[in-house]
């Protein structure tokens, strides 16, 4: 099995002027995820599309890392890449000091996967759905229900358990498969735009709560976003790509103390923050 | 809704009968040749009661379901195998693709000389016409499954087993069972063919042997119990359809 090397250079950042990167990685320990030098390459018909070009980082224990970047620029590829859904064209992912390949001890990566689309199974009713994770490692059938009663409970949907993802809404359907990514209790939480299609009051809802259980079970996120405040209320790193090739442009450390509260918003510093990562996403466009 | 099912049954039966009746009374076919709805009826209750009617019936249905059962199974594993494996495909294909050219009609003779005149070469024969539609079925249905899915299934790292049973099965499911809907019926035919190549019982023996004494009501009786009998298979293949899938 390939161990992984330390990232013995700086960012190679496209560039480095705002991305005054004072790393909140310093001291943590070993990174949980790292990547070096990772591209993805796409085959197209004029040859190749670069999604993502030499991304070099670091993700350490429980921290909380949002991405930006305008669309296109590889955020899912990144998370799929993350996940090992996808083989690196270059370099490699390193999930606690080991390369991520097929034949990476399953047992020890224990991800929860939120996808762009809610993709749920049509068959499966939405406790069924919810269920699939803990049905996969074997969960007791009564522990297994009582979690997913409590998870429903959770994204606000009781009274559709027995529903099927037709029935519902794009913004049910997206809370179901965020109750689904939690119900194995991962330690790695990756989520693709889990909001997206949420409305305002259910997504300041579900960001607390995401929040809530970040903390209490310790977990490390990786989470794409497109909203600067959503990002600064919730992460303590923010990650900007560029677009085609995704480039990382940004690594800005959140540094505001928790817990946040929605008048932070009004605050120079994060007003400050918040002016980096629209300029940083700006100048790409 | 039952109520309004039945009343449809009704009249296209007595459609039916209607067509009969007059195509006898005004067509130009000697009576004898075109037996009223009545003679058979009667030819029925005769052969009904005699017991060679449920004999012979017995004899084709057990060769019907024992050549979709083995027919299905092969083509199901085989499906299988090629879904997962591309390189197998390219390399079976052809093989595949051409034997579907060759009408079983014409290689039913050689099944009865390689597997005696018995149940075995009908059994065969019924497999082999079955095989085709389930196994493209089987392809197709395995591949069906979206690519999201797997994504979710591996970030769950969930075994090929598991994969299997929990996603591509269920996602499967109803092309898979579209496939059967055919092969029930086309294995009715095959038994039918089998039976007219060599046979000394079963329905399609019973034609035949019918259509050589001139008894044209037992002609018909046989041909309606072998109708009867691929209806309620597609109607119990449907009805599982009905049941299992539930999107
Ligand atoms: N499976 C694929 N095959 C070919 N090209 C792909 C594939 N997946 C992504 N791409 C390409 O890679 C680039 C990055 O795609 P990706 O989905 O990662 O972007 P994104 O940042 O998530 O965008 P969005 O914000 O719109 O979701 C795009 O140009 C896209 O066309
Ligand atoms: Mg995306």
């Amino acid at each position: 099995m390939t161990t992984c090397q330390p990232n013995d250079e700086p960012q190679p950042a496209a560039d480095l002027g705002a991305a005054a990167s004072n790393t909140a990685s310093a001291g943590a320990g070993s990174p949980l995820l790292a990547v070096h030098h990772l591209s993805a390459v796409f085959a197209n018909e004029t040859g190749g599309l670069y999604a993502l070009a030499d991304l070099s980082f670091e993700i350490y224990p429980q921290q909380f890392v949002c991405v930006l970047g305008p669309s296109g620029s590889g955020k899912s590829t990144l998370l799929r890449l993350l996940a090992g859904l996808l083989k690196p064209t270059q370099g490699d992912v390193c999930y606690e000091g080991e390369v991520i390949d097929q034949r990476l001890a399953a047992a020890r990566r224990n991800v929860g996967f939120v996808f762009q689309k809610a993709n749920l199974m049509p068959w499966r009713t939405v406790s069924e759905n919810i269920l699939l994770p803990l049905e996969l490692q074997k969960v007791p059938r009564d522990l297994a229900q009582s979690k997913v009663a409590e998870l429903i409970q959770l994204v606000g949907l009781r009274g559709f358990e027995k529903a099927r993802p037709r029935e519902l809404s794009g913004g049910m359907a997206q809370r179901v498969a965020i109750a689904r990514a939690l119900a194995h209790d991962p330690d790695l939480l990756l989520l693709d735009e889990p909001f997206g299609s949420l409305d305002a009051l259910t997504r300041e809802r579900m960001g607390a709560e995401l929040l809530r259980i970040w903390q209490a079970r310790q977990k490390t996120v990786v989470m794409v976003t497109h909203s600067i405040a959503e990002a600064l209320f919730l992460a303590d790193r923010v990650l900007v790509l560029t677009s085609r090739p995704g480039r990382l442009r940004l690594d800005l450390t959140v540094d505001l103390p928790r817990p946040r509260h929605e008048d932070m918003r009004y605050t120079p510093q994060f007003g400050g923050l918040a002016r980096q990562i629209r300029s940083a996403i700006e100048r790409i466009e | 809704m039952l109520k309004q099912r039945f009343f449809f049954l009704l009249i296209s039966l007595g459609l039916a009968l209607a067509v009969w009746w007059a195509v006898r009374e005004f067509g130009y076919l000697p009576r004898f040749m075109l037996p009223s709805p009545l003679d058979v009826w009667q030819r029925f209750w005769t052969a009904f009661r005699d017991g060679s009617l449920l004999r012979h019936s017995l004899v084709t249905l057990s060769e019907v379901l024992a050549g979709l059962a083995a027919g299905a199974s092969a083509a199901m594993l085989l499906g299988y195998s090629l879904a997962k494996s591309p390189a197998l495909e390219k390399v079976l294909t052809p093989y595949i693709i051409a034997s579907q050219s060759i009408p079983v009609v014409a290689i039913a003779p050689l099944l009865v000389i390689w597997f005696g005149p018995g149940w075995v070469s009908k059994v065969m024969i019924c497999s082999l016409i079955v095989f085709f539609p389930v196994l493209i079925n089987t392809v197709v249905g395995m591949r069906s499954a979206p690519a999201e899915l797997r994504e979710l299934m591996r970030s769950l790292q969930a075994s090929r087993w598991q994969t299997f049973w929990l996603l591509e099965a269920p996602a499967g499911l109803p092309v898979f069972l579209g496939g059967l809907r055919i092969g029930a019926t086309l294995s009715v035919i095959g038994a039918v063919v089998g039976e007219f190549v060599g046979a000394d019982s079963g329905l399609g023996y019973l034609v035949n042997a019918a259509r050589g004494i001139y008894d044209i009501p037992l002609v018909f009786v046989a041909v309606m119990v072998l109708i009867l009998m691929a209806m309620a298979l597609y109607g119990f293949v449907a009805w599982v359809e009905s049941v299992a899938v539930k999107h």
